[in-house]
């Protein structure tokens, strides 16, 4: 029985020291909750809450962050991936279509074999392989909207022009990680009518349209005749890429890109085209 | 949902897989190869090829045609709601001790065959009875464990269901063949069991011990191959194949067993087992010695505990490899999930998990030096015991350093950083890898100067031997620092990597060539004297029972990190867990789970212990019974 106690004693003190500092002898780590349904209002976002989508799906639900940094070493860093697209694509091992700098990150996205960068490959595949897997599928499950939101913020994280457009619709439901803010929780009320989103962002004080009359900048009452929705998007988002004749640049405010959400901008851009 | 089905997964085979071939076989009448060649042809198509049984047709012809894809659903989307609960019952926790224990019993009835096999074929070449009995002893403590290894099956199976019925409904539509033949496999486990157990004093004698081993190879191939099917249901989990990323199951049972982790689950598994029988059996002998009574039971158990202990180290020895194995694969499945194992809110189960190896490496080591005061010619080779021990422990150091610490602001300014200066380069892997590598060679080394202790080599090239076997270790050790070394700090990732494997074949090389080389000095060697078993330390039982205990709280541990990797997914990245449990539990919370299986787990074994020895035990009852008339 002596022996049986001073076992049994043994084995608990030994079950305890293991208990012991797996509780107190490494730091505690509580890992992240499980991300939560949540359906986004895409249409109603401005570009920088875009963008600020995918900066919070690049370190969130993608977890892209835990390859594409520098420590490790694991995927190439994407501080500089505009710049760099073009290389990429002129180089003679890339097999994929994309055209320009946001096509080829959004096939990197579907198709990361496309092109690997030397050395990022799978083993024995010669940098052929990539090891990444597609972020559209599997657990990641992205949607368009949430690619292109990734995109963007690639885009603004180096300093370019942002060039993707916020899509209106999402085409599947997205996730996010419970923790998340949620950015349609702080957003100001969007305007319903292309009048009212006008009138909010007030247009008409500079702009003779919508029954307003202001006299700083063009009319627009029939600038649908004159100008396609290609434009006067890009009037909108960049007031200084083409200035009307006889009119300084930098007289309109350069914000409305921020401000406006994806829908009202493209209700804006609707009614002035059909003004003809 | 899109008409065209696609199957999953691409991906490449495992490597194991990419190399292995049935190789044509020359083998000669031999009734060792013929019943080692029985186990192969049981078990290598169920492992690698064909299994036509659970196919009824090949995945690319159902893909294509689309046929019969409508008959099963997609993996449900289920709400917490779905989940049914018992109030003041925690589901999870009641699953995962049962699997636990379920797993800790299974491993334990599958790899005690496995030696008792090998034993008693020792016993039958050598002639010698004491390993006969010794195997006969170890199957009659497994025969109890069995019952308990199906009652736990029985109670995982029903928390399963009662807990979890969505899931249980999902696996058991994809698997349903192979559910049923595990049970029909199941039944002649048991009967093979049972005849191997209770057929050993009838089957004794030249035509019937070859019968009787050959029950004990059918009885080792039923119980690999039930260990593969349940395998195979667990790593569909971890890495689905054979359904659509929706989850619609594509037709083919055999592409959902053969999924890409089937296989490293399988080896890491079957080699684990044997370590882990080992030890349990070890622990038995521990106990048995320290309780006995007379010299010759001290003796026996001693001889038994050091067996034991053999057979333990003998497969704790490969056992860091198949590991790493499973980790490339479980890489180069998904690297995602790859860095949630070593570099995410994992990481520092690593350091738990070098603290329970570093203590199996010491308490083996140590108990194989204390045996060698077994051997009166021990004397010319304890000088070597500390530098072995000093080695051992500083590679156990090496392991147990971590890369990245968690700081105070404070700590941080002070440190210059997040990585000390000369500790930080310690902890990446390929200093690891290097020490895992010197630890496993100095472990050998414990085995031959032990082996050695009570040898006198009669050869005349005994110097030459020696010499060779310094230059072998030296040159060995000098690659494997060297791969290390430059491999790991002075060139990019991919080599860092690679470079573990060319490492891993130096030491197995040396292992190899060194058990050769000595074989080959000692051949014919004269005995100093008789080995004196039960001369040994009752101290040094206690690290047979160490040994035990951090193996099973390590397989806990390790089984916790296995199914923690699917984060919150039933199988991965197609079934999501949606349960109020899908949170990942804290490594603290989690060692304490460990730690209440691992008392469990303890009670039910000394329970076993301990009824397998009243069978034994009479009692006199004069004057009870009527006595029979005359």
């Amino acid at each position: 029985m002596k022996n049986f106690l001073k076992v049994v004693f043994f084995s608990m003190a030994t079950v305890a020291f293991f208990s012991g500092f797996a509780n107190l002898g490494i730091p505690e780590i509580n890992p992240a909750p499980p991300p939560v349904e949540e359906v986004l209002d895409l249409g109603a976002m401005s570009l920088d809450e875009f963008i600020a989508l995918g900066e919070r799906l690049f370190t969130g639900k993608g977890t892209c962050n835990l390859c594409h940094e520098p420590i490790g070493g694991r995927a190439p860093l994407l501080d500089k991936i505009t710049s760099i697209a073009e290389e990429r694509l002129a180089d003679s091992r890339y097999k994929g279509q994309a055209t320009d700098a946001e096509s080829y990150i959004y096939e990197s996205m579907v198709e990361p074999s496309a092109f690997v960068v030397v050395g990022f490959g799978k083993s024995g595949s010669n940098d052929t392989e990539s090891p990444m897997p597609a972020v559209s599928g599997g657990g990641m499950a992205f949607s368009e909207a949430e690619m292109l939101a990734i995109i963007a913020y690639l885009q603004d994280l180096e300093g370019v022009e942002v060039t993707v457009e916020i899509p209106t619709e999402v085409d599947t439901a997205p996730e996010e990680p419970a923790s998340a803010e949620a950015p349609a929780a702080e957003a100001p009320p969007r305007a319903a009518t292309p009048e009212a989103a006008m009138t909010q962002y007030g247009c008409g004080g500079c702009h003779e349209v919508a029954g307003q009359a202001g006299a700083l900048g063009p009319k627009l009452n029939t600038i649908g005749a004159l100008r396609d929705a290609a434009y006067l998007r890009r009037s909108l988002l960049d007031p200084n890429a083409d200035i009307a004749e006889g009119y300084p640049p930098n007289l309109m405010p350069n914000i409305y890109g921020d401000q406006m959400s994806a829908r009202e901008l493209e209700m804006i851009v609707d009614y002035l085209a059909s003004l003809k | 949902m899109g008409s065209s089905l696609t199957i999953l997964p691409s991906h490449p085979r495992g490597a194991l897989d990419r190399c292995l071939g049935l190789q044509s076989n020359n083998a000669r009448p031999d009734p060792i190869r013929l019943v080692l060649l029985l186990l192969v042809v049981l078990l290598l198509p169920a492992m690698f090829g064909g299994a036509d049984v659970f196919a009824s047709e090949p995945v690319a012809a159902v893909a294509e045609a689309g046929a019969d894809v409508g008959q099963y659903p997609p993996a449900p989307k289920l709400t917490a709601d779905d989940y049914p609960r018992i109030p003041g019952v925690n589901s999870r926790s009641v699953v995962w001790l049962a699997a636990q224990l379920h797993l800790w019993f299974a491993a334990f009835v599958l790899a005690v065959p496995i030696f008792v096999f090998i034993i008693e074929a020792i016993g039958m070449r050598t002639r010698d009875r004491r390993y006969d009995e010794m195997a006969y002893e170890f199957i009659k403590i497994s025969i109890t464990a069995y019952s308990i290894t199906a009652i736990l099956g029985g109670l995982l199976l029903f928390s399963l269901i009662l807990f979890y019925p969505h899931l249980f409904q999902y696996l058991s539509t994809i698997f349903k063949g192979s559910m049923f033949y595990y049970a029909l496999l199941f039944f002649l486990e048991s009967a093979t069991l049972y005849l191997y157990y209770y057929g050993w004093h009838w089957l004794q004698g030249d035509f019937k011990k070859w019968v009787h081993l050959t029950l004990g190879l059918l009885l080792n191939a039923v119980g690999t191959m039930l260990m593969f099917l349940a395998n195979a249901w667990v790593t569909f989990m971890m890495s689905p194949a054979g359904v659509d990323p929706s989850g619609v199951f594509g037709g083919s049972e055999w592409a959902a067993i053969h999924n890409y982790l089937w296989n490293p689950i399988n080896i890491h598994r079957v080699v684990a087992n044997v370590a882990y029988g080992g030890s349990v059996v070890g622990a038995y002998a521990a106990y048995k010695f320290l309780s006995a009574t007379s010299t010759k039971l001290r003796a026996h158990y001693d001889w038994m505990g050091y067996n034991a202990n053999f057979i333990a180290i003998s497969a704790l020895l490969p056992l860091p490899f198949a590991g790493y194995y499973l980790t490339a694969e479980i890489y180069a499945y998904s690297q995602q999930m790859g860095i949630t194992l070593m570099g995410g809110i994992f990481a520092w189960l690593f350091i738990i998990q070098a603290v329970l190896i570093g203590a199996l490496f010491l308490s083996a080591n140590y108990y194989l030096w204390c045996g060698m005061g077994r051997s009166d010619g021990a004397h010319r080779y304890n000088g070597y015991v500390k530098y072995i021990a000093i080695v051992i422990v500083g590679a156990f150091l090496v392991w147990f350093t971590p890369h990245t610490l968690v700081l105070t602001n404070e700590e941080l300014k002070s440190l210059g950083g997040p990585y000390h200066k000369y500790l930080g380069p310690l902890g990446i892997m390929p200093a690891k890898n290097t020490a895992v590598n010197v630890m496993i060679i100095f472990t050998t080394l414990s085995f031959m100067i032990y082996r050695r202790a009570n040898l006198i080599a009669t050869v005349p090239w005994v110097k030459a031997g020696n010499a060779l076997q310094i230059a072998l270790f030296t040159a060995g050790i000098l690659n494997i620092l060297f791969l290390g070394i430059y491999h790991g700090y002075f060139t990019n990732t991919v080599y860092k990597v690679a470079a573990s494997i060319p490492q891993v074949l130096t030491t197995l090389i040396i292992i190899i060539a060194s058990t050769v080389i000595d074989a080959m000095m000692y051949r014919g060697a004269k005995q100093v004297a008789p080995l004196h078993w039960g001369r040994i330390t009752g101290r040094s039982q206690y690290a047979l029972f160490l040994l035990a205990v951090a193996f099973t709280w390590l397989m806990g541990l390790m089984g916790y990190i296995r199914s923690g990797i699917r984060q919150h997914w039933h199988v991965r990245e197609i079934f999501r867990d949606t349960s109020v449990d899908a949170i990942t539990p804290t490594l603290g919370y989690a060692a304490n789970m460990v730690s209440i299986g691992t008392i469990l787990f303890m009670a039910m074994v000394i329970f076993i212990f301990w009824i397998s020895q009243v069978s034994t035990r009479k009692t006199v009852t004069e004057g009870y019974w009527k006595e029979a008339a005359e």
